[in-house]
């Protein structure tokens, strides 16, 4: 993002960690059965049927990942809109998270269409159906994942400038002698490389706030149209979930887990790299969410209430139980952080962080598929397969986020201070 | 046109898409219930005077199996696959009878295919206008050349209608198209209607078989249960029912009056009028963002400069 490099460093240690062999495993088994579909149909991997058309790759995978993605889009709002400038350090990781999580949510999206190669017919304005809240969220989820690959653009054209092209040369001299150009051809394509970085980096830089604002405006729509996907199900979804506010709460929803998945992250990342906790920037981050979820849980218990389903939601049956512990989760979660010795304790933070995520994510999955009912005769439960590609698209990016933030300076950099000092 | 459509050109004006001509005769009707297009396609299926023969589902098959790539579906004891035994709807089976039995003395069959909503949810999301809605004939058609195979219009059917192939490589959605491509365009009749040996099965205009069905109930009280199925149900549907069981019980689902469609396009159409929303939040978000970061940088250039009057040692600490 926008200047400020030297917030951030590279990770020192291995690539090549334990970690990274487990995930590589997982990802491989994910990708096996991702060619089974492709060759036997989506029928031979899944549980899907008729009756439950969708399943964990698109309840979790596209309508929850990238909620879990949104880190990105809640602190872009936090610092260019509310102009909260000392979360800057928190960025660029935000926004490589949410660049893996929209782009994996596209690759799952693929996996999932039964006629993938019809999908340039988005790009054809004669098959357009403006009325489809998907043919919304489709066009809008491409054009933010382009927008977020733009918005990290600058971390990467920092490390081009500033490489050594050792590795380079290291990769190619182990892939084969005779691929290797003599050493002066090479160091001068480095050179041009380098410079065409630096050529385009203070230009891109320029404009790059318009293309932030691009990326705040565009999950702004297309997180309110993954609610109002689920408005078509009128007499399918239960009335726990079914209401015209799903947009609304969908793109709060987002917001929250947002803040929730930057604090997981920052701990999370912070104790595996034996880094020194970001408590101060996080505390400040949590004093906001409650407010958040308080807006959230008043929209949702007054529309309930309005609706008349009060009742239905403590009957203590399947759906009033998901119901429950999905609202119990997001209250109790969020509301630890009203008090300000919660907020510096970094297991509270994560413990409150992680309530709060569990139950925003379980609120979209009872929208699609908890809560889903197409009648009498149809159950779903995924199958092995199809948990073993969502299992490995998650492990994918889990292992581009590990492998990244080694190449490309992305974390906070705990030696400068960005602001007051 | 598609490829199939051309090819049958000439047998359409040989045998007349008389059912077509009509119809383009009847689109200037005033229709009866507001937006309600009673001059649309439909039939009347009567579950009293049903036998349960399934030769619908047969001539369904016989005329439709290639367009729509449907295959037989064995029984488990079947293995020559010489007997197609269906067991519901599916990515091979576009329409079905079914039995209900409550006891030996009161049972009904009942036919499932496309209801051919006035309100369709399947076309209303369908993000690349794959399922499209035939404005004389009232048709909900199916295109698999556009189709993305996303499912969403099994999603926002009430009636569970569109089927997915799922043990197939290359899948489509199969639903029933009036046989808008095969018998209706030849003969003039869907297939199933054609070949019903009972007459449960009565095609035609809906404002006809509206109207069919109001004589049976009031000339036969005692034989219907007092209501037409598909007559208000989601805003109307072309494919009407008349049974002696609650409706319910036969798997066609208690449904509002209201569409489905009309509920999530209001709100669509509220938050996306005109593109203007969107524009709107953006620039004014540009305005705010473009001010925050000018202050910003108005910062940190004080500071620089703070920090070089103080003294360089500072800056290395």
């Amino acid at each position: 993002m926008a200047g400020h490099h030297e917030q951030f460093i590279k990770q020192e240690g291995k690539i090549f960690t334990k970690s990274f062999f487990v995930l590589l495993t997982l990802t491989l088994i994910g990708f096996f059965f991702i060619g089974v579909r492709y060759v036997k149909g989506i029928g031979a991997v899944s549980n899907m049927s008729d009756g439950y058309p969708w399943g964990i790759w698109i309840a979790y995978d596209v309508a929850t990942g990238t909620a879990i993605a949104c880190g990105g889009y809640a602190v872009a709002i936090l610092i260019y809109i509310r102009n909260h400038w000392k979360y800057h350090p928190l960025i660029r990781s935000a926004l490589l998270t949410s660049l893996f999580g929209y782009g994996l949510a596209g690759f799952s999206v693929m996996i999932d269409l039964g006629r993938y190669w019809n999908s340039y017919g988005f790009f054809m304005p004669s098959r357009w159906q403006i009325n489809s809240a998907m043919f919304e969220v489709a066009l809008c989820v491409m054009t933010y994942t382009l927008v977020l690959a733009i918005e990290f653009l600058p971390a990467v054209l920092w490390s081009m400038e500033n490489s050594k092209g050792n590795t380079l040369r290291k990769v190619t001299t182990w892939l084969h002698p005779r691929l290797v150009p003599d050493e002066a051809k090479m160091a001068s394509g480095l050179e041009w490389v380098k410079s065409s970085a630096a050529w385009l980096r203070p230009r891109l830089e320029k404009f790059l706030v318009f293309f932030i604002v691009l990326g705040i405006t565009l999950p702004t729509m297309h997180q309110s149209s993954l609610g109002s996907l689920l408005l078509i199900a009128a007499t399918k979804l239960n009335p726990l979930w079914h209401t015209g506010f799903l947009p609304l709460l969908f793109l709060i929803n987002c917001v929250y887990i947002g803040y929730g998945i930057v604090i997981l992250e920052s701990i999370i990342s912070s104790y595996g790299f034996g880094r020194s906790f970001e408590v101060k920037e996080l505390s400040g981050l949590s004093k906001i969410i409650p407010w958040l979820t308080l807006i959230w849980l008043t929209v949702r218990i007054g529309d309930l209430a309005w609706r008349g389903q009060l009742a239905a939601a403590v009957k203590f049956d399947f759906y009033s139980n998901f119901f429950l512990l999905e609202f119990l989760l997001i209250a109790c979660g969020s509301f630890i952080l009203f008090s300000e010795t919660m907020r510096r304790s970094p297991r509270w933070l994560f413990i409150s962080a992680a309530m709060m995520v569990l139950g925003g994510a379980l609120y979209r999955f009872n929208v699609y598929l908890i809560g889903f009912n197409p009648g009498q005769g149809w159950h779903y439960f995924p199958s092995f397969a199809e948990l073993m590609i969502t299992a490995g698209i998650v492990s994918l990016e889990l292992l581009g986020y590990q492998v990244l933030v080694k190449v490309i300076p992305v974390l906070p950099n705990p030696n400068h201070h960005a602001n007051g000092h | 046109m598609s490829k199939q459509s051309r090819r049958g050109f000439l047998k359409t004006i040989g045998f007349g898409g008389a059912a077509l001509l009509t119809c383009k005769a009847g689109i200037a009707g005033a229709s009866e219930h507001g937006q309600v297009n009673n001059e649309a396609l439909g039939m009347l299926y009567d579950a009293t005077m049903c036998v349960g023969c399934k030769a619908c589902m047969t001539a369904c098959k016989r005329v439709n199996g290639d367009f729509g790539n449907l295959s037989y579906e064995k029984a488990p004891f079947d293995k020559d696959g010489i007997w197609d035994a269906p067991q519901d709807l599916s990515g091979s089976t576009r329409t079905l009878i079914k039995l209900y039995k409550e006891s030996d003395a009161k049972w009904s069959y009942v036919k499932y295919s496309c209801m051919h909503c006035q309100k369709p949810s399947c076309v209303s999301v369908c993000p690349v206008s794959a399922m499209s809605k035939d404005k004389i004939t009232g048709i909900i058609d199916y295109n698999k050349d556009t189709c993305i195979g996303c499912r969403y219009c099994q999603v926002g059917c009430s009636f569970n209608i569109p089927k997915f192939q799922w043990e197939k490589t290359v899948p489509q959605i199969v639903k029933c198209d009036l046989c808008k491509s095969t018998n209706l365009k030849q003969k003039g009749i869907t297939a199933c209607a054609e070949t019903c040996p009972v007459g449960a099965i009565t095609f035609g205009k809906r404002k006809d078989l509206l109207e069919i069905a109001h004589t049976r109930l009031k000339e036969n009280p005692g034989r219907y249960i007092q209501s037409v199925y598909g007559e208000h149900e989601l805003g109307g549907t072309n494919h009407l029912y008349l049974a002696a069981v609650p409706y319910n019980k036969l798997g066609l689902p208690v449904l509002p009056t209201a569409a489905p469609a009309e509920f999530s396009e209001r709100i669509q159409h509220t938050i996306y009028k005109g593109f203007i929303a969107p524009v709107a939040l953006y620039s004014t978000l540009c305005f705010i963002a473009i001010k925050n970061q000018k202050k910003q940088d108005e910062i940190s250039d004080q500071k620089k400069t703070a920090d070089e009057n103080s003294g360089k040692g500072e800056e290395h600490k």
